[in-house]
């Protein structure tokens, strides 16, 4: 067992409103090892963008890493002055955005773009900036790519725009890749095309990737392990095909439940009652128990982490109907 | 002379940029300026029965929301006619206008569908009181009547729309369209902008609409998976035609027409049971623009089986039993 590549420990990060603290992140720990593709799942508000957001210090006011630590490579990104965050930034640990046009500049070339990007990091020539930036787009599927980077964002179709998103996180084999949510506002013919080469990429580079994403079936089709966030906390986490097919924690088991693909058509969904609470006012203990239907007494305490050495639930009353 | 309850007769809807004098002598001189037409719809026929529910699934730029909007008699088309009950649902001419108050719409964005100074109350009982459909005096309990039906504290009704949350809001948005008592609601991608465990909150309240009011409905979303949910015949529609129609099932599972197969295949599913655990296989090619379609059957360039007549004619929507595909290959199988 090498040592992991990324350790997030008691993450949390608030937002400071006039309107209350709102705890977007509010201890969150995980690892991740060399080459692995963590899922990381939730609805809107869960916190998992914010966690993105937070490893590689992108948090702006009012919102505060207010504890806890991330580790990359052994070492600690919290506190860092942004001069030296700004050096690991795009070099050992890069962000894929939704929207690519949040990483695209529209009033550069791609070219222009992508090789400041490498003179970010690397002192090399022009024309090796540019066959850099050319062999990264040729990777990631953009056919006829040392005439295309010439091009303007626009003239590129949504797909082709993070397939150039994508080639520039990569331009400096990150040790850890961060995306959010990169295929949500894609057609699913795209969306399937950028998954396959997502798989491949990864693969081919080693590279460590946590994939953010509302979408379970998407997140399952790259991920070797998963992790549910509610309300800001990591509820279940553990190997994918165990959180999916045995799910412990009720969220987990509702949300699964919840997906019309996998009912019978024309009945009721089972569906998760309620919605998710406020998190300027979130309920002690266990944020999901307002809309549990195993909750009692006890989940007004905070649930500890338990689990089995792979996976963890933070949970009072798991779902046990498998045998493990 | 179709005794369908809806029915939508080639419709096309083609949209003309507006290009001023100075843009079309520019445009001469080679500026880039977009003069060419875009064929939003072209052609598309269909019909609705009295208590069905059609599902309309498609990638973006595919036609489903310009088609509904035709529907809707929001957008009157360039050229065809929607009729119900045999009565078309918009006035053509110089400046079209809807004749029906019988078709609703509900669309995707419940932030921007409602009037955020207009308590709700009064946001659903506009349209009933201007119809005669309430009184001005039993405009409250009319509202919170509705309210009641969608799965919402009546008292809400003197509530603002910020005051709610996403899944609320579509439930107003619903309340609302219901309040017309329509014949038809027509619900554009109503829960795509939902959160799985909302979602599912809001497809049991269509569920259980449908059944209680006995609802027609024309359901357009992107996602297959909550179509074939909701849905009793699905279409399924590439770059502004309509290339399969069939039942639901039929439809979700075993289509007949290339691109309709490539589509169901692109969308990643869980397949628990499986060692594969998730299933999916992307489509070949880029989606291409609607300004300048192929020649002749649109998904000849990206289709396996494209054949030299693909290239040059468009096929006909043609009835394979069940359902009805528009592809060559198919004529030929039942020719």
């Amino acid at each position: 067992m090498t040592a992991p590549v990324l350790e997030v420990e008691d993450l949390a990060t608030h937002f400071f409103t006039r309107a209350g603290i709102a705890k977007a992140v509010d201890g969150v720990s995980f690892s991740l090892a060399r080459g692995e593709v963590l899922g990381l799942v939730g609805e809107s508000g869960s916190g998992k963008s914010v966690t993105g957001f937070s490893l590689l210090g992108l948090i702006d006011p009012p919102g505060r890493i207010v504890r806890g630590s991330v580790r990359l490579g052994g070492d600690e990104l919290v506190g860092l002055p942004p001069a030296k965050l700004r050096a690991a930034r795009g070099r050992r640990i890069a962000m894929i955005f939704q929207d690519p046009m949040m990483t695209l500049n529209p009033v550069l070339s791609i070219a222009q773009q992508m090789i400041l990007a490498v003179h970010a990091h690397k002192s090399v020539s022009h024309s090796d900036a540019r066959a850099r930036a050319v062999a990264a787009l040729t990777r990631v599927g953009i056919p006829d790519a040392s005439r295309r980077i010439d091009n303007y964002p626009h003239q590129f179709s949504g797909g082709m725009r993070q397939r150039v998103a994508i080639a520039m996180a990569l331009l400096h084999d990150p040790d850890v890749i961060v995306a959010d949510e990169p295929t949500t506002a894609l057609d699913v013919s795209i969306q399937a095309q950028i998954l396959t080469e997502m798989r491949g990429l990864v693969r081919e580079t080693g590279a460590a990737m946590i994939w953010i994403s509302h979408d379970l079936a998407t997140v399952s089709s790259l991920a070797d392990r998963i992790a549910v966030m509610y309300a800001g906390k990591l509820v279940e986490e553990g190997p994918t095909a165990r959180v999916l097919r045995d799910p412990r924690h009720p969220y987990t088991k509702g949300l699964l439940g919840a997906l019309p693909s996998r009912a019978t058509p024309g009945r009721e969904l089972p569906q998760i009652p309620g919605s998710t609470p406020s998190l300027l006012r979130l309920p002690p203990g266990c944020p999901f128990a307002t809309r549990c239907e195993r909750a009692d007494a006890l989940c007004a305490t905070d649930p500890p982490r338990v689990g089995d050495g792979t996976r963890a639930w933070r949970c009072h009353h798991p779902v046990m109907e498998r045998a493990a | 002379m179709s005794a369908a309850f809806l029915s939508v007769d080639r419709a096309t809807k083609i949209f003309r940029p507006r290009v001023s004098l100075g843009e079309r002598i520019a445009a001469r001189f080679g500026a880039p300026v977009e003069t060419r037409p875009v064929h939003a719809v072209d052609r598309v026929s269909l019909t609705i029965e009295r208590g069905e529910t059609l599902g309309l699934v498609g990638e973006s730029g595919c036609g489903k929301s310009t088609l509904g909007r035709m529907i809707s008699g929001i957008y009157s088309p360039t050229s065809g006619v929607v009729r119900l009950d045999g009565q078309p649902v918009m006035r053509g001419g110089r400046e079209p206008q809807k004749v029906t108050t019988r078709v609703q719409t509900i669309f995707q964005d419940p932030f921007s569908s409602l009037d955020p100074r207009m308590r709700i109350g009064d946001t659903i009982a506009e349209g009933p009181i201007s119809h005669g459909l309430t009184t001005r005096a039993g405009a409250v309990a009319y509202a919170r009547e509705w309210l009641a039906t969608v799965g919402l504290d009546p008292d809400f009704a003197t509530r603002y729309p910020h005051q709610f949350s996403g899944g609320q809001r579509q439930r107003v948005a619903i309340a609302r369209a219901l309040a017309m008592k329509p014949d038809l609601i027509v619900c554009d991608e109503p829960v795509a902008s939902l959160d799985v465990s909302i979602q599912a909150q809001i497809i049991n309240l269509f569920l259980r609409l449908r059944r209680d009011l006995g609802l027609t409905m024309l359901f357009i979303s992107h996602d297959i998976g909550v179509v074939r949910h909701v849905s009793d015949r699905i279409a399924i529609m590439y770059l502004g035609r309509v290339v399969e129609i069939g039942p639901a099932d039929v439809i979700s599972t075993s289509p007949k027409h290339p691109y309709a197969q490539a589509l169901l295949n692109s969308v990643p599913k869980l397949v628990l049971h499986d060692d594969a655990l998730v299933e999916f296989k992307p489509i070949a090619g880029e989606l291409p623009s609607p300004l300048s379609p192929p020649s002749g059957c649109h998904f000849h360039a990206r289709c396996p089986h494209a054949m030299e007549i693909c290239r040059r004619t468009a096929p006909l929507l043609k009835s394979y039993g069940v359902g009805a595909a528009a592809c060559h290959l198919v004529e030929m199988d039942e020719g």
